[in-house]
């Protein structure tokens, strides 16, 4: 899955110990600095730790950009109940497989982020939550939880602190919006994935009740550099309210698809054409779904930006969860909406009126469409269902469904008209896949 | 008191509690903002997504649902966009909804029929294939059609929460979610139907209305259910002198929207094939039918000679009778017929603990203190069974206000689920659990105390005494079983006790005593079944007052052909002594109310109990029985009144005491001509028991 | 019922995992872990859960429901899941699918007679970039042509006719 080398470009922080040998295991962990951030922690006050994160500038990679630091400080000080870290290792969000490298490469990085949120609002146990068919990562995090005991960095008395903690590795079956924050806490009491009313919000009233920290795993794997060198260091090496580097997955129609570690703020076109090879065959590049299919596409000439949560935003659209889906001018655009749609409509849990509603209608208008069925009014339609639902769901995959639908009818009109009237989709014969 | 919190609602004022929802918020200033899956005194859900709002300074529209009021907040609930927000909804809840109204049993009383009507969603834009789920029969009682499930849960939560059974779940997800029962194909529960009346769309329908009629061509009549005694108020739905169904939809009545399944589904015993439409008079060995001209000058002529020969007459009264035919029955025996041998099934010491109070105001609990108290103790009985109205309000009260739930009782019980204490005992053991949790009990600040059978005659008293060594205010509510037990006992259908408990010259016979004496000229059993499970009759003339031909009317020598408390007017006390009016729903051709069969007797016989209208009957009471000197006016009118403890009560130191044991599915002699109760398949209680 | 030592071992120490009190917790992981070894969860399955962590069918049946992974009737014992989402779709995911269709004549979540292969397009599986992508069971396979699918098929048919277990 790695390109032997990295690209050039890329700055490592969270993937340095990727290409080493043996990597996923403690000694390879230990003798590349690992724990040491956690040994740090324990020497600083919690509050200390706090600030550090926030200096950094980290913002969550989950999806939504929270800023981590502020997270924690949620975090009720003094609570008679015990409080839990749960890493987000649901990774759902399709174009989207960043996460999983980090598990598979370095599980060490993501045990000692937790410890260290742990050490800073004073938990006592920690779950990582992995989507069920990342079984094979389940053995390698259940290793390493395995070796960080045996080490001394889990279990009771950690180091001689007198923190005590543990980690334990925690399956779905089958779910992405059990990657929604309160779904996922519901999943992880052995719940349906149905996500819960805020407030209260995780920090006060999470999993079992009590106060939870959530993250994503790349989130927390960021966490031991922070401590290590300072958050300023971290801050610095992306742009303003940005801090560090992150994980772009460029999968689609590029000729070097693949996990980067590019700093914040790295020029989406230049991602595409100089790191991830330029695309395929020479064609031209149509548009670009900068963070995970939730994320409002972009057109080509759209794409000459920042990747840094702020300037996507501004650009219409979201860096989401980092996953970049690069289409050249062979995709079907109406194809593409109606196969993101029927996700999206597959993966609603069905609590709330618009998303279970608006999603199946929408894939089915979307899907109609492809098939060659679609009539001039269906098109403002898909975009009105869509409105209808921005922002009036229960929880956020509504807008995760309706935001894209709106935004292949607004931005690519003309492909819906040359689909209508049972004209076959114009692009059937030209594609060519690799 | 927590400070007012202030807020604007379309520009109108309103202070409210700390704590309290903008959707409740603005109901005081008479908005409505609608809603599906909000449901007053349920858990939020936020699912349906209809009570949308515009707040100042909040970017996206707002659930009010499960909005807390914050002060200074400014709402507006009926803007162009909240409008908008509000058609779009409804659009998506129809487009899976099949457009079967004409042939839907919510027709006409559809929460989503009339959103649609609001906010005009008439023309469908989508013409996509719906989502097919054939329906489902889940039980004889409830029927499940997916297509029309709007996925508000309210089912779900009403079963968990209200009822504490929690037997609807729901599976699947996305667009192919759907309500599922307990056993997979079928339903396992209490039967109470509270799915059904809470469902907003026809849903969930019951084996007793669908498709039967339509709502609008019903009359509704609002009246006390006939079977156990915690007066719960159903509204019967009546089509052709039929009645089709009994709900409390609009909450009102001390229920709210309670009803177990006799509330609900088993008012159709008045048009029982084996109702008795006649007359019966034995001739030749054989019970005959005759007509009333003939059968009441046979019953006439036995009691003018009974009177004549001053040969004793027993009277066995009725636990379902109006409060206004036991009170004339008793004065008609003890004033007309001179007879003191007055009794009635008698389940639980009512009279014991009036005299244990001896008058004391404010020691009864009411209804509503069952929901408010702070701490209830639940001493020998299975309140889910016998009493569910009363383990709904008590469960409320714990779910709302965390009440605190002690258990004495001889088996496991649903309240065991949350109680802070339960205690098993042996049967009979039950007052010495009680006074083994004094400890606990009085680090309470109040205490309701909520007794069955097991405590009668001196125990009553020891357990007031120990109630009032507690050192906190303690209520009672001592349990009784059937739909007017307590106006039986307080009207004085008691051997040694008259009106109000007030002691009798000379007491009588007990109703073993009468059933078991050898020289009763004439025993006369109105609405009760006292031969049953026994051999052999009384020597006696023996005349019953019944709906059907139950062990006592087979062996009886006249049977007249009684109305039932759906077929009458008249009040009936609570086993909380609230006293509430019936209201006539029905007629069944052949039958005569209690009161007027008493009346013709008393005019065959010249005797005169007063007047015979039930309204002057109960001015009478008003005016003379303790405890019942209540306005009448406002009783007529239908306000629920609590009765007091009568100064001078005494106990009744003659008879026995006994509770049927009812379950949910049977309620002595009546239940069993219920349809629904008999068709139920499942063991009752079987849910918390297993 | 009985599970392997290692099955066994598993649900312990998942069990165990779970804060005091809250034993539920432990459903959803244990519902897959025993369909790894029982192949689907079965009535019997339903049960033995429902008594080890003192929950009710009907909330087992709730959860087994709604998550994609958990089946009711056993799948082959090849299970070949080919992601057909955007980014495996951009690089011939949809196309690997019909493919894999002809291929072993038979449909989203069809099994093959022998039993030896079942099939189901899936969403997303976490590997966009190396699309188009496939599991086998649990295993990955990635940038997967029509051509290298059928010599993985080939390749499984052989691998199981060399085993001595039925
Ligand atoms: C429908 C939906 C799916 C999500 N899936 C994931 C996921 O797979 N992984 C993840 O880390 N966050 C996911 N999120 C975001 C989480 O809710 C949450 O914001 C995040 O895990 C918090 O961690 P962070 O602050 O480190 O990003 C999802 C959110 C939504 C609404
Ligand atoms: S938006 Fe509603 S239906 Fe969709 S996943 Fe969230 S809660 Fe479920
Ligand atoms: S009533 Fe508020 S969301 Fe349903």
């Amino acid at each position: 899955m790695l390109h032997p080398e990295p690209h050039p470009a890329e700055v490592l922080v969270l993937t340095r110990r990727f290409r080493l040998p043996n990597s996923a295991s403690i000694e390879t962990y230990l003798a590349t600095q690992g724990y040491e951030a956690f040994r740090k922690a324990l020497t600083m006050a919690p509050e200390d730790i706090i600030e550090e994160v926030k200096k950094s500038n980290l913002r969550g990679r989950g999806g939504a950009g929270f800023p981590t630091g502020l997270k924690w400080s949620f975090v009720p000080r003094q609570s008679p109940k015990p409080k839990y870290i749960v890493a987000n290792a649901d990774e759902g969000e399709p174009g989207t497989c960043k996460d999983r490298l980090l598990m598979q490469y370095d599980p060490h990085a993501l045990l000692e982020g937790m410890l260290i949120a742990a050490r800073a609002v004073g938990a006592s146990a920690g779950y990582i939550y992995i989507r069920g068919e990342y079984r094979y990562l389940i053995e390698i995090l259940d290793r390493a939880i395995e070796e960080a005991r045996q080490h001394g960095f889990l279990g009771r008395n950690i180091l001689g602190s007198g923190m005590d903690f543990e980690i334990y590795t925690h399956s779905g079956a089958g779910s992405y919006e059990c990657g929604e924050e309160t779904a996922l806490l519901e999943s992880l009491e052995g719940k349906r994935g149905v996500p819960r009313l805020r407030p209260p919000f995780p920090a006060t009233s999470g999993a079992f009740g009590c106060p939870t920290v959530l993250n994503n795993v790349e989130t927390f794997c960021a966490v031991p550099p922070i401590i290590l060198h300072g958050g300023l260091a971290f801050a610095n090496l992306g742009t303003p309210k940005n801090g560090g580097t992150r994980l772009f997955a460029i999968s689609g129609h590029v000729n070097r698809p693949g996990v980067y570690e590019l700093p914040m703020g790295f020029n989406l076109l230049r991602m595409i054409h100089e790191v991830a090879g330029g695309v395929r065959g020479g064609r031209k590049l149509k548009a670009v779904i900068p963070g995970g299919s939730s994320c409002p596409v972009l057109r080509a000439e759209e794409c000459d930006l920042p990747m840094d949560f702020d300037s996507v935003a501004r650009a219409g659209s979201m860096l989401g969860s980092g996953g970049v889906i690069v289409m050249d001018e062979t995709t079907c655009m109406v194809r593409a909406a109606a196969r993101i749609l029927r996700f999206y409509a597959h993966e609603s849990c069905g609590f709330c009126t618009p998303c279970r509603e608006g999603t199946r209608w929408l894939s089915q208008i979307l899907s109609r469409f492809h098939r060659g069925e679609g009539r001039r009014e269906d098109i403002d339609l898909i975009a009105e269902i869509a409105r209808n639902m921005l922002g009036r769901t229960f929880c956020p995959l509504g807008d995760a469904a309706a935001m894209p639908a709106l935004s292949y009818v607004q931005k690519f009109r003309e492909e819906f008209e040359a689909h209508l009237e049972g004209k076959p989709c114009p692009y059937e014969e030209v594609a060519v896949h690799a | 008191m927590p400070e007012l919190i202030r807020l604007t609602i379309d520009g109108r004022d309103v202070e409210v509690e700390p704590g309290t929802l903008v959707i409740e918020a603005a109901r005081r200033v008479g908005v409505k903002i609608p809603s599906f899956c909000y449901y007053e005194g349920l858990s939020l859900a936020g699912a349906c997504r209809m009570c949308l709002v515009e707040v100042e300074k909040m970017p996206k529209l707002q659930t009010a649902c499960t909005l807390v009021a914050t002060p200074g907040m400014v709402v507006r609930t009926e803007t162009p966009q909240v409008i908008e927000a509000r058609r779009a909804m409804v659009e998506f809840l129809l487009t899976n909804h099949p457009l079967d109204c004409p042939v839907c049993d919510k027709g006409g009383e559809c929460e989503l029929q009339d959103m649609a009507f609001r906010y005009g969603a008439a023309e469908s834009r989508y013409v996509e294939t719906k989502y097919h789920v054939p329906e489902a029969r889940w039980s004889p009682v409830v029927y499940y059609d997916r297509p029309r499930c709007i996925l508000c849960y309210r089912c779900v939560r009403v079963c968990a929460e209200g009822m504490g059974v929690g037997a609807l779940g729901v599976i699947n997800r996305g667009g192919r979610s759907e309500i599922a029962p307990n056993y997979g194909d079928h339903l396992e529960c209490d039967e109470c139907g509270a799915c059904i009346d809470i469902c907003p769309v026809g849903a969930l329908t019951s084996g007793m209305y669908r498709y039967h009629t339509r709502p609008w061509e019903m009359n509704h009549v609002g009246t006390v259910c006939a079977f156990c005694s915690n007066g719960c108020k159903t509204t019967l739905g009546v089509y052709h002198n039929e009645i089709i169904r009994g709900n409390n939809r609009d909450r009102s009545g001390r229920n709210g929207e309670f009803l177990c399944i006799k509330g609900r589904y088993a008012a159709d015993f008045p048009h029982h094939p084996d109702r008795l439409r006649t007359p019966l008079v034995r001739r030749d060995g054989e019970l005959r039918a005759a007509s009333w001209a003939e059968a009441l000058a046979l019953v006439e002529s036995r009691l003018r000679d009974a009177l004549t020969r001053g040969a004793p007459i027993g009277i066995i009264g009725s636990n379902h009778t109006t409060n206004e035919e036991n009170y004339y029955l008793q004065k008609l025996a003890r004033q007309g017929l001179k007879t003191p041998h007055l009794d009635h099934q008698r389940t639980g010491d009512v009279a014991a603990l009036m005299a244990a109070l001896a008058g004391r105001q404010g020691a009864l609990a009411t209804m509503n203190d069952l929901y408010e108290a702070r701490a209830i103790l639940v001493a020998g009985a299975d309140l889910a069974q016998q009493h569910p109205l009363l383990s709904w309000q008590i469960r409320a009260n714990w779910r709302h206000h965390q009440a605190r739930v002690y258990v004495v009782t001889e088996g496991p019980v649903r309240e065991d689920r949350y109680a802070a204490r339960s205690l098993r005992v042996e049967p009979g053991r039950e007052l010495e659990g009680v006074l083994a949790l004094g400890e606990e009990l009085r680090k309470e600040a109040e205490l309701v105390i909520v007794f069955g059978d097991s405590i009668q005659g001196e125990a009553v008293a020891r357990l007031v005494a120990f109630g009032d060594s507690l050192g906190i205010p303690v209520k009672y509510v001592c349990l009784v079983d059937y739909a007017n037990s307590r106006g039986a006992s307080d009207m004085g259908l008691l051997p040694d006790l008259g009106p109000g408990y007030q002691p009798v010259e000379t007491p009588g016979m007990t109703l073993r005593e009468m059933l078991e004496c050898g020289d009763l000229a004439v025993l006369w059993v109105v609405g009760a079944n006292p031969l049953a499970g026994r051999s052999g009759r009384p020597p006696a003339f023996l005349l019953v007052q019944d709906l059907f031909l139950t062990e006592t009317a087979r062996v009886a020598d006249v049977v007249l052909p009684a109305a039932s408390a759906y077929e009458k007017e008249g009040t009936v006390t609570s086993v909380c002594g609230e006293v509430q009016r019936l209201r006539r729903a029905v007629s069944v051709e052949g039958t005569k109310t209690d009161l007027e069969i008493f009346g013709l007797l008393a005019r065959r016989l010249g005797l005169d109990a007063g007047p015979r209208s039930w309204e002057a009957v109960l001015r009478e009471i008003a005016a003379t029985v303790p405890g019942y000197d209540l306005p009448v006016e406002a009783l007529i009118a239908g306000a629920p009144l609590q009765v007091r403890p009568p100064a001078g009560a005494a106990m009744s130191r003659r008879g026995a005491i006994r509770s049927a044991r009812n379950t949910l599915f049977t309620s002595g002699t009546l239940g069993r001509y219920a349809r629904m109760l008999g068709q139920v398949r499942e063991a009752p209680g079987a849910l918390y028991r297993g | 019922m009985k599970f392997s030592d290692e099955t066994e071992a598993r649900l312990q120490r998942l069990m165990a995992s779970c804060p005091p009190g809250n034993k539920r917790s432990a459903l959803v992981p244990m519902l897959l872990f025993i369909q790894d070894e029982v192949g689907a969860i079965t009535p019997e399955v339903i049960q033995e859960v429902c008594s080890r962590l003192e929950v009710s069918p009907l909330e087992v049946e709730e959860v087994v429901s709604y998550y994609s992974m958990l089946r009711r009737k056993p799948a082959g014992r090849y299970h070949l899941q080919i992601c057909t989402n955007i980014s495996c779709m951009l690089v011939g995911g949809a196309e690997l699918f019909e493919h894999a269709c002809r291929k072993l004549g038979i449909g989203h979540q069809g099994v093959t007679e022998d039993g030896l292969f079942s099939l189901e397009e899936v969403e997303c599986i976490g590997a966009c970039c190396w699309g188009p992508a496939l599991q086998v069971n649990y295993d990955y396979y990635h940038n997967v042509t029509p051509e290298a699918f059928d010599r993985l098929i080939e390749q499984l048919r052989r691998n199981h006719s060399g085993r001595s277990e039925p």
